[in-house]
């Protein structure tokens, strides 16, 4: 066993998992397979934020739902998001009268959050946990950008935030691809710090987990049928794959990553998505799909974060980033 | 990792990531640019004629008026949602006439909303024109001290 | 030359000139990442300095509305009104800028708020 990595002996198993993706994300080319799409990006509520909120309780009451388990029956909810304080996991906590812990980790949050849960559930403390992440469009660009009625220009190398939420159960009954093993990333820095330039700062940061997953497993890129990463977007999967090539590992061939697949991207404009939302949603739509479906037996999971926040921007600071690897494979 | 920073893989890191981003098409963003911002002027130039010659209002009164109805036509446009589509094809073609000023305040104006009319609306209004108004009060003063010394000799 | 001719040779310099000075902020922003908000900024000083150094005012002559619409425009009439405030004494070199400026900010909060009231911010699509 690795310094990072954790095999989950009991092989916990994510038994189902709900998609609510927004109007933008619900066009885009894996449009068809959320199980919930916004008509309006307002979601019915008053402010964005509220809307951010009720999407992610809408990802967690429904995977209950679907999963045929009661509410009494969730031990934890893992659950956090992008916004400051991560008011929109807490809030939308605060509906479910379930043990909630918040955690964040920007874009990464959900494979944290899928890591630790099998974590807790394979180590026998809980039976059933709940891990649900989200992020909206308007409330991100507002809290790091501009206000969404500026003129502003986006520089082609930025990415555009998913609009969406995502959640997940994992067990230790039932059936469902299995979370065999987790690897957790360390905070990397190669000194971006340009933050419209996500892909790139985030790209090592992924490297390095990969490299350090497979060092640890044994296993190589060939082991796995797909690896998925978060949101490096079209510009940071073409920096990971040259990067990651250089250090002896070809992966061109198994890698997707969802900030790619999400929207028909014209690289013109923009990269892709990003967000605590677009891993998680594709993650729990496409992916989780295929999974059951058995297409897809063997899938390695890493989402990425940059760590920073406005004012470390605004302080001239390059960009932290972090990544942590989950294996899901079917039995 | 702090010293990591300075080593020469990160340096070589920064130079590979900035050759191959992609960079904003250099013919298009400045005829988008030209082409909005000369249009902005014209239909400036065009209400100065108007102001002028029906209801013959000259000098700084004309200006200002200008200004006014300008800034007027910007705030509509931004409040239905139509300034920022203009921004992201024209760039430094609306943001550098008066009518991006106006948009600059309108738009978090209305973002900040929602935070209240007091400590959202009123005062974060001034999130991004702010500095204009400062650095154009303290400028503006600067000259006219200056002047006014040179004047007293 | 006509006054039909003069009008429409005055809308072709307006035109240029403003397209100009927003090409050359494009540059800025496509060459140095400078933020929008700097740009403005930057602009507004540019045309304070031009006037003060006496220069802005032969533009303005020349392009008209090509010249007061850019915010290097606001920063010529804030220099305008200070110098002239200047001529009648301490207090107008205080605060002559302003006074010629006040249009503009009026406005700019005027109808920033009574818009703010009406309308909410809209999701984009792209």
């Amino acid at each position: 066993m690795g310094k990072h990595t954790i095999w989950f002996h009991s092989r916990p198993s994510i038994v189902s998992t709900y998609s609510v993706a927004g109007k933008k994300e619900g066009d885009g080319p894996i449009g068809s397979v959320f199980d919930r799409i916004l008509s309006d990006d307002y979601f019915g509520e008053k402010t964005f934020e509220k809307a951010e909120c009720k999407m992610l309780s809408t990802a967690i009451e429904n995977v209950i739902k679907k999963s045929g388990y009661d509410k009494s029956d969730i031990d934890a909810l893992i659950s956090g998001d992008l916004l400051n304080q991560i008011v929109s996991a807490s809030f939308a906590a605060r509906d479910f009268n379930i043990p909630y812990i918040g955690i964040y980790n920007a874009c990464s949050t959900v494979t944290e959050g899928l890591a630790l849960g099998a974590t807790i559930v394979d180590g026998g403390y809980m039976s059933d946990v709940v891990v649900a992440t989200g992020s909206h469009f308007s409330t991100a660009e507002r809290q790091y950008r501009y206000p969404l009625e500026f003129g502003s220009v986006r520089p082609p190398q930025s990415q555009w935030t998913v609009t969406g939420s995502g959640a997940a159960i994992i067990s230790s009954r039932g059936d469902g691809p299995s979370i065999t093993a987790a690897t957790f990333g360390k905070v990397v820095d190669y000194g971006v710090s340009d933050a419209n330039n996500m892909g790139a700062a985030m790209a090592p940061a992924a490297m390095d987990t990969l490299i350090t997953h497979f060092t640890e497993t044994g296993r190589t890129p060939d082991y796995y049928d797909l690896i998925v990463t978060g949101d490096l977007g079209a510009l940071g999967s073409r920096i990971l794959k040259h990067i990651i090539s250089q250090n002896g590992y070809d992966i061109s061939e198994k890698h997707v990553d969802c900030g790619e697949v999400i929207y028909n991207i014209d690289e013109e404009e923009y990269q892709g998505g990003s967000g605590a939302g677009c891993s998680t949603i594709v993650f729990c739509s496409y992916i989780y799909g295929k999974l059951k479906k058995r297409e897809l037996n063997k899938v390695l999971f890493l989402a990425t974060g940059a760590l920073l926040s406005t004012v470390t921007t605004q302080q001239g600071e390059t960009i932290p980033c972090i990544s942590h690897a989950v294996a899901v494979e079917n039995d | 990792m702090a010293d990591a920073k300075n080593s020469t893989v990160n340096k070589a890191y920064i130079s590979f990531v900035s050759e191959i981003s992609p960079r904003t098409n250099e013919r298009r963003s400045l005829f988008n640019a030209f082409a909005v911002g000369g249009f902005i002027c014209v239909i400036g130039q065009f209400l100065r004629y108007i102001l002028q010659f029906m209801f013959s209002l000259e000098g700084d009164e004309l200006a200002g008026a200008v200004s006014m109805i300008l800034i007027f036509l910007s705030a509509f446009l931004t409040g239905i949602g139509v300034y920022d589509r203009i921004g992201k094809y024209a760039g430094g073609g609306s943001i550098v006439p008066i009518t991006g000023f106006a948009n600059s305040v309108v738009a978090p104006a209305m973002e900040f909303k929602s935070e209240g009319f007091v400590y959202g609306l009123a005062a974060k209004m001034f999130i991004i024109a702010g500095p204009i108004i400062v650095f154009g009060v303290v400028s503006s003063v600067a000259v006219g001290l200056i002047y006014y010394i040179a004047g007293l000799f | 030359m006509d006054t039909t001719t003069e009008i429409i040779l005055m809308f072709v310099k307006a035109f240029i000139v403003g397209g100009i000075i927003c090409s050359i902020a494009q540059l800025l922003i496509n060459y140095t990442k400078i933020t929008p908000g700097k740009i403005l900024v930057y602009f507004l000083l540019a045309g304070v300095f031009l006037q003060a150094v006496g220069v802005y005012r032969y533009l303005v002559d020349f392009a008209g509305a090509g010249a007061t619409v850019p915010i290097s425009g606001f920063g010529y009439l804030l220099a305008k009104g200070a110098i002239e405030g200047a001529k009648k004494g301490l207090f107008g070199a205080l605060t002559g800028g302003i006074v010629s400026a006040a249009a503009g900010i009026t406005a700019a909060i005027l109808f920033g708020y009574i818009f703010a009231l009406i309308f909410k911010p809209k999701s984009k699509r792209n």
